[in-house]
């Protein structure tokens, strides 16, 4: 049996703020069905890859294929219809605080499709239901705590029914037992409704209980990709100093350095 | 990729109204799926909704039954999803809905005893 074609490939993706390399060709692809996490510290480029994944960022260097769709190539027509049929959920939440809980929700069934409002009221409250939001959707996010707040997003993120789901950052801020629900909640997704699921996150215990497969980042590069026990058992130092919250040496030439310093050129 | 063609169709069978429903019920059809069970309770008979041949259900799908089950409510008509398939039980327990439909192995096991 033929293995299934990735849903996402991307191949020797750089990127740059300016004269700063944030990813130094980056290759990897995820495959139907999967939950992937994408590991890394601050500064390791994570944020980076994760809009390039989601579109936001147009790939300059390398490609980002997205259900077979070239992002970096694709017209604004194309992206659009690959934005359809993924749901991102931001690690701030990004709801609109003009609108309740349940219109935030029920805006991209309002902007994308022509269903019936009786179905779009259904729909957004089944997902707010499937978060432990139920009877929630009059509320308005400013009265939401930071856990409500995710779990809004959430269900907004995946009211379409994506495919293929990003979650920045799932557990950053919330307390452990809200954080292992939300882990819950990821896990049961994927295997009712089928989703695969990309989750950006720095929390070793969430990314170790979630994943089929961990793609560890830092200062840009991968690392390796596997699964939590290859992840666990690697002797990469680099891994190892993740793994166990060691801080990073810095290294960097003097040139560098005193370029940085003085903003000349040595 | 699922080789079953998404269909839908009713069938007077003797006391109630039987509607099968086949294949991948998402957006592109699932309005399909709501006009057909609202149809059926539009008979004023008992409805059965067969699901034994559903591989994927996604939200919209399930918005369809419950809008039936609401309708059928409102009215006092029987309303039973029967041989539920694996695939739409997950979604159905994923929104604690499993307790909320009546699910019955087949229509006639519902029926009869009523």
């Amino acid at each position: 049996m033929n293995a299934p074609s990735p849903l996402i490939e991307v191949h020797g993706l750089q990127a740059w703020y300016g004269r700063r390399r944030i990813l130094h060709g980056v290759d990897f692809s995820v495959v139907p069905g999967e939950i992937r996490v994408i590991m890394g510290g601050s500064g390791s480029g994570k944020s980076t890859l994760l809009r390039h994944l989601i579109g936001l960022q147009r790939p300059r260097d390398g490609s980002v294929r997205i259900f077979g769709v070239e992002l970096g190539r694709a017209s604004e027509r194309e992206l659009l219809a690959v934005r359809r049929k993924i749901g991102v959920s931001f690690q701030g939440g990004a709801l609109l605080t003009s609108l309740s809980v349940g219109e935030n929700v029920a805006l991209p069934l309002r902007e994308h499709t022509r269903l019936d409002e009786s179905t779009i009221r259904i729909m957004s409250r089944l997902k707010l239901e499937v978060v432990n939001l139920g009877g929630f959707q009059d509320l308005m996010p400013s009265q939401l705590s930071g856990g409500m707040v995710k779990r809004a997003a959430l269900a907004r993120a995946i009211v379409m029914d994506p495919r293929l789901l990003f979650f920045d950052e799932p557990s950053a801020g919330l307390d452990p037992v809200v954080a292992a629900e939300l882990d819950e909640l990821i896990l049961r997704l994927r295997d009712a409704l089928r989703m695969t699921i990309v989750v950006v996150t720095h929390e070793l215990e969430s990314a170790f209980k979630i994943a089929d497969t961990i793609t560890v980042l830092d200062q840009g590069e991968i690392l390796m990709t596997g699964t939590v026990g290859e992840v666990r058992a690697s002797p990469n130092a680099r891994i190892q100093d993740l793994l166990n919250r060691r801080p990073r040496a810095v290294q960097v030439d003097a040139d560098t350095y005193l370029r940085r310093l003085t903003g000349e050129e040595a | 990729m699922s080789t079953t063609v998404n269909s839908v169709a009713t069938e007077a069978a003797g006391t109630y109204m039987l509607v099968r429903v086949a294949g991948e019920v998402d957006l592109s059809w699932s309005q399909q799926v709501r006009r057909a069970v609202l149809d059926a309770l539009a008979s004023g008979q008992p409805v059965a909704v067969d699901l034994s041949a559903v591989g994927y259900i996604d939200s919209s799908g399930i918005a369809a039954l419950v809008e039936g089950l609401q309708g059928a409510r409102a009215r006092r008509q029987p309303f039973v999803l029967v041989a539920v398939s694996a695939p739409v039980r997950a979604v159905l327990e994923l929104a604690r809905l499993d307790s909320v439909f009546a699910l019955a192995a087949s229509a006639d096991a519902a029926f009869a005893a009523s």
